[in-house]
């Protein structure tokens, strides 16, 4: 307390210091500090949402954060991409006519990889912001909570098209340096770069329900891996006894129950891929849409659940 | 060695409140696909191995592992509260040994049970499938509750190494390097399951003196290992 009257004394701004104030009114001034308007340009909303985009972006592969963040994201990428490339070295060495491996079968062979790095960073990108209860500042700002979610789920989904679609870019660039049928590849590309793209809206939507309903980062991760690889296991292993029970016609319908196996329906009713399912018995264009309603309704409701988990900011 | 106060605290670590949904989800999931299962294909003893081998003690039991066993101790470490609790006179090696306890039971409870009623509702126990696959999930609980509970103390992703491990190296390198399976707990595991099974129905790549052993060793050698970790514990800061 003495030190606060002395203050007061001294500068005269101590407004708690009554007495003494009152004592020496005639010593006691205002300083102007210089506490100034902000006359600048504000950025406004739009940018906000940009800048939260490209920094939860960043975010996913560890830029812009610690050396020992950036380590999982860049050595997944780097798993993700090594096949590519090895496909590519040996079909260039043995002059292979296409390769040895569709476009849209790449991102099923790697779904492990994906799977992971989806569990690791979708945490990472909203449990964070939960736990250390940054979210309110987040809303401090000019953004609104639709600016916030679109954000944080387009760069989930951009971070995972950019990780599914690099081995695509690789196997292209290689097969093209091969010299194979140009029209061939740019076809099969095409069609790969539009199945990575459904599986990145996909996945990232689900990652990101999943991890924002906890704010503890470990949680998350179990989460989001256990309903990737549950529902994975469950459908292979149904659909490996529908078939062997001569039941073939249950075994596209059950697909429709992982995310993995949804996408493998969707490319092979509509963008010409051999489907991965037992027996190649993947579903026909007809019950392709269904599998394609399906994956619509899970992104748009993915999208609807984070709206409405962001109408509270915590938990 | 066991405290009853720190068994206490990590059960409703482990139970409270949603976390224990996930803890419940697999569990039921397991035993709707083997009434699915028994309901579209009837009794078959390759399809029941097939079931609880593929689905619940190489997808299940992992999973189950790695959340009880580093969330028993992990999210303490991670938020720092665990100071509290070793600045009580309580030796750090008995927190381990309870947390360990504690693991095991939940692990136990929430893949063991399962697996034994999945059995029965596929085959009604034909072949002794059903007690096999269970007694391989219940030491397959204490190799990986220990193994898992000694990453929680290691490192902040734990839960990521674990899973990398159950899912990444037991499945995928399982099934394509022969090697690989020799040093997988799931294989151990299947080593006590052969010899329970009837003729010709379980496989593992191990022998039983060597799974045996390999499975006693691990544990021990983890716990002791995660008390010795605990004891020089360093909090990190946040990234």
């Amino acid at each position: 307390m003495s030190t606060e009257t002395e203050n007061g004394r001294t500068a005269g701004a101590g407004a708690g210091s009554g007495s003494a104030a009152g004592a020496e009114a005639g010593t006691t001034r205002i300083h102007n500090i210089g506490y100034r308007n902000y006359e600048g340009s504000r950025l406004g909303r739009a940018y906000a949402r940009r800048s939260l985009y490209s920094q939860s972006l960043r975010g996913a592969y560890g830029l812009g954060r610690s050396a020992k963040s950036k380590v999982l994201p860049m050595i997944l990428f780097a798993v993700m991409c090594l096949p590519a490339a090895i496909i590519v070295a040996v079909a260039i060495a043995t002059n292979l006519k296409t390769l040895p491996l569709d476009y849209t079968r790449y991102a099923i062979f790697t779904q492990a990889v994906i799977g992971l790095y989806l569990a690791s960073q979708a945490p990472q990108s909203v449990s964070r912001d939960l736990r250390f209860k940054t979210v309110p500042l987040y809303f401090s700002r000019p953004i609104e909570r639709v600016d916030y979610v679109l954000a944080k789920y387009g760069a989930m989904a951009s971070a995972l098209f950019v990780l599914t679609g690099a081995p695509l870019v690789i196997l292209y660039a290689g097969s093209l340096l091969a010299k194979m049928d140009f029209a061939d590849q740019t076809k099969g590309f095409g069609q790969g770069l539009v199945s990575v793209a459904l599986l990145s809206l996909l996945f990232g939507g689900l990652g990101l329900v999943l991890a924002a309903l906890t704010p503890r980062r470990g949680f998350g991760v179990a989460a989001v891996i256990a309903t990737l690889t549950i529902s994975y296991g469950a459908v292979s292993t149904l659909q490996a006894i529908a078939w062997s029970s001569d039941a073939i016609g249950a075994v596209k319908w059950l697909g429709l129950f992982s995310p993995v196996t949804l996408i493998d329906g969707v490319q092979t009713a509509f963008l010409g891929a051999t489907s991965a399912f037992p027996g190649e018995a993947g579903p026909s264009a007809g019950v392709g849409v269904v599998y394609l309603l399906v994956v619509l309704a899970l992104v748009l409701g993915s999208y609807a659940v984070l709206m409405r988990r962001y109408r509270k900011v915590g938990l | 060695m066991y405290n009853p106060t720190v068994a206490r605290l990590t059960y409703r670590a482990l139970l409270g409140r949603r976390r224990a949904a996930i803890l419940f989800l697999l569990p039921a999931l397991l035993i709707v696909i083997a009434a699915a299962v028994r309901a579209l294909n009837g009794a078959d003893d390759q399809v029941a191995v097939d079931v609880l081998g593929g689905f619940a003690l190489a997808t299940m039991v992992p999973l189950i592992g790695v959340i009880a066993g580093t969330g028993s101790i992990g999210p303490e470490i991670d938020d720092g509260s665990i100071v509290y609790l070793l600045s009580k006179p309580v030796q750090r090696s008995s927190i381990i040994f309870t947390k360990l306890i504690v693991a095991i039971a939940v692990t136990m409870a929430f893949s063991a049970i399962p697996t034994f009623i999945a059995g029965y509702i596929l085959n009604g126990n034909g072949q002794q499938i059903a007690v096999a696959y269970t007694v391989a999930a219940l030491v397959a609980s204490i190799a990986y509750s220990a193994l898992f509970l000694l990453l929680g103390t290691v490192s902040r992703h734990a839960v990521v190494i674990g899973l990398v491990y159950a899912l990444v190296w037991e499945t995928l390198f399982g099934s394509l390097v022969a090697g690989a399976r020799t040093l997988s707990v799931q294989q151990w595991a299947l080593a006590l399951a052969q010899r329970i099974g009837g003729e010709g129905t379980i496989t593992s790549d191990v022998g039983l003196p060597l799974a045996v052993g390999l499975l006693a060793g691990v544990s021990v050698l983890a716990t002791w290992y995660a008390g010795q970790k605990l004891r020089t514990l360093k909090l990190a800061g946040e990234e």
